[in-house]
């Protein structure tokens, strides 16, 4: 029984106070588990992937990411790739942490099985499925005050209708033709919305390859934690195609005639 | 012995900084610096500078003023765009356009670039980043056209063309895929409209309209609302009342100017006319 009234309507702090021996409910937050039984939730994304960046185009979805996994500053790991597909209709990009991804893709290529064989109705999961599923399963994971620290954007096609969204650590969910997260949202968004808005059923493939590209380069220069090679996918009615590794190309001489950083003239 | 303690006569006092971090730790909320969200730009182009901003003044979530000027004078091939505290912005640029036209008659030459950003630079980092002033100076002086962005802190960068404001990641990605060395004049406008219409249509603290200002060698021109993609659909109808709505007995009207003749005062031997130019 919790005997201090300003606890009462509040929420429980179980983690670190089982019996409710502390009057005041703000004990300082995130206290470090520093004793056995001890259990620790919300936490800071360790290994962490960049932006995502997904279109809708005359075919399809096009969806892109670079292949960097980040530990902090260091660029720790450079062929990771970040667009999973899912079933035979959906590819799931994610940036954020990469253990939270991995557990993800874990989770969601063991849901596929487990509908075919359990159900065995012949039905199976659509870009729109898996969407949900995680948009609860992230959701339910905040509330737990336990996020799996990502940003994802889902997209697919099935039964010629296409599909693209966003759902992230916070169970946020968004529809939009053109998708990015990270500092994609600053820097491609604006680019993004700016080429395809209007024009989502006109839009070729070379020319959708062409501004996910221009994006990912403009993104190459202006995001720290970002590298120059990368995977594009391409989902149509005929099924899901992830290209290799592309590299980007570059042009750094824009400042060759510049000296110093004021008045300097040599 | 006196210990004489020598306090600056220029600059800030900060001996109240460690009773502020003080306080801080002891869980007293500081007040936040408010910044006016804003995009400004400035490219270089083939024959000189185009300057580019939008016109919303912000205080906070609300729009204080939706349709203010950024694009400030400092001489007459000498413009500066600012973001960050309007007030500092306004100032500062104020201050230093008045200075360089001092120096400009006392040294006999017309100004140059590098001496305004110099002036702006060492005055700003006097300040130590307390006054809330980033800037995007461009113009054309004897020297030939330079672009330079002046941050809060006092550091300077010399670029061919540059973002400032809440706006900037925007516009710099038009910028990024878009620019190139040599532009013509109309191509260089259109790159920054391009990038301020980015940052009025995707950043929440800019909006409004878009100036823009050309300089070259031979001449400045401020383009105020170059572009107005907002604006506001016409009324409907008038909502004005008709006459009679307070119901009156007796109207009078009395003129209270009768007549008025306006002479002009001659002028003084030996003085001059007033300058009303």
């Amino acid at each position: 029984m919790d005997h201090f009234p300003t606890n009462w309507g509040r929420p429980k702090y179980d983690g670190f106070d089982t019996n409710a021996t502390y009057p005041f409910h703000d004990h300082g937050h995130n206290q470090s588990a520093a004793f056995a039984g001890a259990t620790q939730h919300t936490q800071q994304p360790i290994v962490t992937g960049t932006s995502v960046l997904a279109i809708k185009y005359k075919d399809g979805i096009m969806m892109a990411a670079d292949n960097l996994a980040s530990y902090g500053s260091l660029a720790r790991f450079k062929g990771v790739q970040r667009l999973h597909p899912i079933g035979d209709y959906t590819v799931v990009g994610a940036s954020g942490d990469m253990s939270d991804f991995q557990y993800l893709q874990h989770v969601l290529d063991g849901l596929v099985i487990s509908e075919e064989i359990n159900a065995q109705d012949g039905h199976t999961l659509g870009p729109a499925e898996i969407h949900e599923y995680l948009s609860q399963v992230m959701y339910s994971r905040r509330s737990k005050m336990n996020p799996l620290w990502n940003s994802l954007l889902v997209g697919g096609v099935k039964d010629g209708q296409r599909f693209l969204a966003y759902v992230d650590l916070l169970g946020v969910t968004y529809f939009a033709s053109t998708l990015a997260t990270g500092y994609g949202a600053y820097i491609a968004q604006p680019l993004l919305r700016k080429a395809v808005e209007g024009r989502e059923n006109t839009l070729t493939e070379p020319e959708a390859r062409g501004i996910l590209e221009e994006a990912l380069r403009v993104l190459f220069y202006r995001d720290a934690r970002s590298i120059n090679q990368y995977q594009i996918a391409t989902i149509t009615a005929n099924g899901v195609d992830i290209s290799g590794s592309l590299k980007l190309e570059t042009a750094w001489g824009f400042a060759e005639g510049i000296r110093g950083y004021g008045s300097q003239t040599q | 012995m006196s210990a004489a303690i020598h306090t600056p006569t220029s600059g800030f006092d900060f001996s109240n900084a460690n009773r502020n971090a003080f306080l801080e730790s002891k869980g007293v909320k500081m007040p936040k610096a408010t910044s006016t969200g804003t995009t400004i730009v400035g490219c270089l182009f083939k024959d000189g500078i185009v300057l580019g901003a939008d016109t919303r003044a912000t205080a906070g979530p609300i729009v204080a003023d939706k349709n203010c000027e950024k694009i400030h004078y400092i001489s007459e091939s000498i413009r500066c765009c600012g973001a960050g505290t309007a007030a500092d912005t306004e100032f500062i640029t104020a201050l230093i356009s008045s200075n360089i036209e001092l120096h400009a008659l006392s040294t006999g030459r017309k100004p140059r670039v590098v001496t305004a950003m110099t002036m702006l630079k060492q005055r700003l980092f006097q300040h130590q980043g307390q006054i809330g002033a980033a800037l995007v100076l461009g113009g054309v002086d004897a020297t030939g056209a330079h672009l330079f962005t002046i941050h809060p802190h006092g550091s300077t960068d010399k670029l061919p063309y540059v973002t400032m404001g809440s706006g900037s990641l925007a516009a710099m990605a038009v910028f990024e895929s878009g620019w190139r060395p040599n532009l013509e004049r109309e191509e260089a406008l259109q790159l920054v409209v391009a990038a301020i219409s980015a940052g009025i249509f995707n950043d929440l603290g800019s909006g409004s309209n878009v100036d823009a200002c050309v300089i070259t060698a031979t001449h400045a021109e401020m383009l105020r609302n170059y572009v107005m993609p907002n604006v506001r659909v016409e009324k409907e109808r008038k909502y004005g009342f008709r006459q009679g709505t307070t119901a009156w007995t007796r109207e009078k009207v009395r003129e209270m100017i009768v007549s008025e003749e306006i002479r002009p005062r001659a002028v003084a031997p030996g003085g001059e006319a007033m300058d009303t130019s």
